[in-house]
C-alpha cells in the first residue's frame, strides 16, 4: 500500500505539469521540433501527428534524455535546460520509449524493480509498487517469466508497469498501443482513463481510434510545430465529409492536417 | 475531569441521532484523551465486533498465506544489470592473461601486461555507458538515479572486478601495482570526464586507449624499453593528475547538470 507523503498532499506551484514554450529540440543536426508550444495539465493528451512530425524527438525531450537545443520547456513547475538539476522531476516521470530496450535475461518482476530502483523508489517499497505496477497491467500471471520469452505486446505492458511504478505525475508514453491485440487495446484504454485522473499523461500515436476514446484533449503536430489542439469531439466534428478516412475522427484529422498544411505553404 | 456517562458514550456508539453535535464534539475531545472511556466505548459498539475483526483478521491472514509468496528483492541484479556487457571484462581478462603468456615467451621485451594494465580497464569502462551496448539507455538516462553516479557506480563495480586480476598477472611478471595502478586510475576519470567533451565515455575511452597504444606501447616495444611514463620517478605526476581529475569529477557531481548524454 502506498502511504502519502508530505509532497502529495502540498499544493502544487505551478499551472502546467509540462510547459513548452517555442521549444526546439535537435534529433542528430535535423531540428526535428522547431518552435512547438505546449501547455499540459493533469489529464490524458493524445499527441497525433504523422511519421517524422517529431513526435518521438519531442517525448525525448519532454523525458530529458535529450536537452532542448532552444526556446523554453517546464516540467512540474521546475525550468529544464541546459546544466539544470532533474533529479527531483525525474522522480516524478514515467516514460515508455519508442524502441523500448530491455535486458533480456531479466525477468518482468527483476526489471521492473531495476526501474523502480533507478526512480530512487524507497527500497521497503519497490516489491508492493512492482506488485501492483505489474497487476494494472495484467501482466502478473507472466511476472516471473524472462523477458526474451515474452510476445511483442506483453513486452509493451511490461514497458507500461516500468513506466507507472513510481506513480509518476508525469506520464510520456510513446506509442504504447503497438502489438496490443483488440482486447488488450481496450483494457489500456481504461488503464489510461484511471491514470489520466490525476496526473498528466502525453500518449503519442498515429492511431487515430485510440486517442478518440480515451484522450481527454488532442495535439496534433505537424513537422515539429504544433498544428491543432483541442477535444477529441471538436476534432470529429471539424472533419469535412469529403475528407477521407472511416471514422469522423480521422476524417477530422485528415481535415485539420489539411488545413494547416495549406496555411504552412501560404 | 467529569467523565461522560456511559449511557451517552452507549448512544454515540450506535449513531444516535437525538445526541446533538455540540455533545458530540465535546465527547469526542474527551474520547482522545482519556483511555478508559474510550474501552468503554468499545464495549458499547456492537458486541460481536471483536468476533468481526477476528474473523476478518483470519480470513486476511488464510488471503495472503493461500497468494503468492512474497518475492525478495534481488539487489545482485543490479550489479549485472550489465549482464550483456559481462563479456567486455572477460575479453579485458583474456587480454591481460594473453599478454602475461607473451611476457613469458619473450622475457627480453618490456612487459606487456605492464604496458597494456594503465588501458585495460578502459575496455570494460567504454561498454557501461555506451548507448549501442546498452538497451536501455533511454530509461537509464531520463531516470533520477541515472546520470553521472550510475556511471560511476557502473565504472567502480568493474574496476573491482579487474584490479585484482591485474594485480595478479602484474606481480607474476615481477611489476608492483604502484607502477600502474596510478596511470589505470588516471586514464579511467579521464575517460568519464573526457566522455560529455567527445560525445560518449565509450569514445573518450577508445580515444585515450587508441593515444596510449601509439604514445606508450609502439614506441616502448620498437625500443625495446620500458617507457618513462611507467617508472617510479613519474608516478608523483600521475598522482598530481589522478588527484586533479578526481577532483574535477567530484564538482562535476555536484555542479554539473544532469543530461548524461
Amino acid at each position: 500500500m502506498r502511504t502519502v507523503r508530505a509532497a502529495d498532499i502540498a499544493p502544487q506551484t505551478y499551472r502546467w505539469s509540462i510547459e513548452a514554450r517555442n521549444l526546439t529540440v535537435k534529433a542528430g543536426r535535423h531540428q526535428a521540433v522547431n518552435g512547438l508550444d505546449l501547455s499540459l495539465g493533469i489529464g490524458v493528451h493524445g499527441l497525433l501527428g504523422a511519421n517524422g512530425a517529431g513526435k518521438t524527438t519531442l517525448m525525448r525531450c519532454l523525458a530529458t534524455v535529450i536537452q532542448p537545443a532552444g526556446g523554453e520547456l517546464s516540467l512540474l513547475g521546475a525550468e529544464v535546460s541546459r546544466g539544470s538539476r532533474l533529479r527531483g522531476i525525474r522522480r516524478d516521470l514515467g516514460y515508455l520509449p519508442q524502441a523500448f530496450g530491455y535486458y533480456p535475461r531479466f525477468t518482468v518482476r527483476e526489471f521492473v524493480e531495476y526501474v523502480a530502483w533507478l526512480k530512487e523508489t524507497p527500497a521497503q517499497d519497490i516489491p508492493g509498487a512492482v506488485q501492483r505496477a505489474v497487476e494494472r497491467v495484467g501482466l502478473e500471471a507472466k511476472a516471473d517469466a524472462k523477458m526474451k520469452s515474452l510476445s511483442g505486446g506483453m513486452l509493451r505492458r511490461a514497458g507500461i508497469a516500468q513506466a507507472i511504478v513510481n506513480d509518476p505525475a508525469v506520464l510520456l508514453l510513446d506509442e504504447p498501443t503497438v502489438g496490443l491485440d483488440p482486447e488488450q487495446r481496450l483494457d489500456f484504454r481504461d488503464l489510461l482513463r484511471t491514470l489520466g485522473v490525476e496526473s498528466c499523461l502525453l500518449v503519442s500515436t498515429h492511431l487515430v481510434e485510440d486517442v478518440a476514446a480515451a484522450c481527454t484533449d488532442v495535439v496534433m503536430i505537424h513537422e515539429g510545430r504544433t498544428a491543432w489542439t483541442g477535444t477529441p469531439e471538436e476534432l470529429a466534428a471539424a472533419g469535412a465529409d469529403s475528407a477521407p478516412g472511416d471514422s469522423p475522427t480521422e476524417r477530422g484529422y485528415a481535415t485539420v492536417l489539411g488545413r494547416y498544411r495549406e496555411q504552412a505553404v501560404r | 475531569m467529569t467523565h461522560p456517562a456511559p449511557s451517552l458514550i452507549a448512544r454515540y456508539a450506535t449513531g444516535d441521532r437525538g445526541v446533538d453535535d455540540a455533545t458530540v464534539w465535546a465527547l469526542e475531545a474527551h474520547l482522545e484523551s482519556c483511555a478508559g472511556c474510550r474501552s468503554g466505548l468499545a464495549a458499547a459498539l456492537a458486541p460481536d465486533l471483536h468476533g468481526l475483526l477476528d474473523r476478518a483478521s483470519v480470513g486476511i491472514d488464510a488471503a495472503i498465506g493461500g497468494g503468492p509468496a512474497p518475492v525478495p528483492v534481488s539487489r545482485g541484479r543490479r550489479l549485472t544489470t550489465t549482464a550483456r556487457l559481462w563479456p567486455w571484462p572477460v575479453s579485458a581478462v583474456v587480454l591481460v592473461l594473453m599478454a602475461l603468456g607473451l611476457d613469458r615467451v619473450y622475457p627480453q621485451m618490456p612487459s606487456l601486461v605492464m604496458l597494456l594494465a594503465p588501458v585495460v580497464p578502459l575496455i570494460p569502462v567504454a561498454a557501461v555507458w555506451s548507448r549501442p551496448l546498452d538497451p536501455a539507455w533511454e530509461l537509464t538516462s531520463s531516470a533520477p538515479r541515472g546520470g553521472l553516479w550510475l556511471l560511476l557506480r557502473r565504472t567502480l563495480a568493474m574496476m573491482l572486478a579487474l584490479l585484482p586480476v591485474l594485480t595478479v598477472a602484474g606481480l607474476l611478471t615481477g611489476h608492483s601495482p604502484a607502477v600502474w595502478l596510478l596511470p589505470a586510475l588516471a586514464l579511467t576519470a579521464g575517460s568519464l570526464l573526457g566522455g560529455p567533451l567527445v560525445g560518449g565515455v565509450d569514445r573518450a575511452a577508445v580515444a585515450l586507449g587508441v593515444i596510449w597504444a601509439a604514445a606508450v606501447v609502439v614506441p616502448s616495444l620498437q625500443t625495446r624499453h620500458a617507457p618513462a611514463v611507467l617508472t617510479a620517478g613519474s608516478q608523483i605526476w600521475w598522482a598530481l593528475v589522478t588527484a586533479a581529475l578526481v577532483a574535477v569529477l567530484g564538482a562535476q557531481l555536484r555542479h554539473r547538470g544532469d543530461f548524461s548524454h
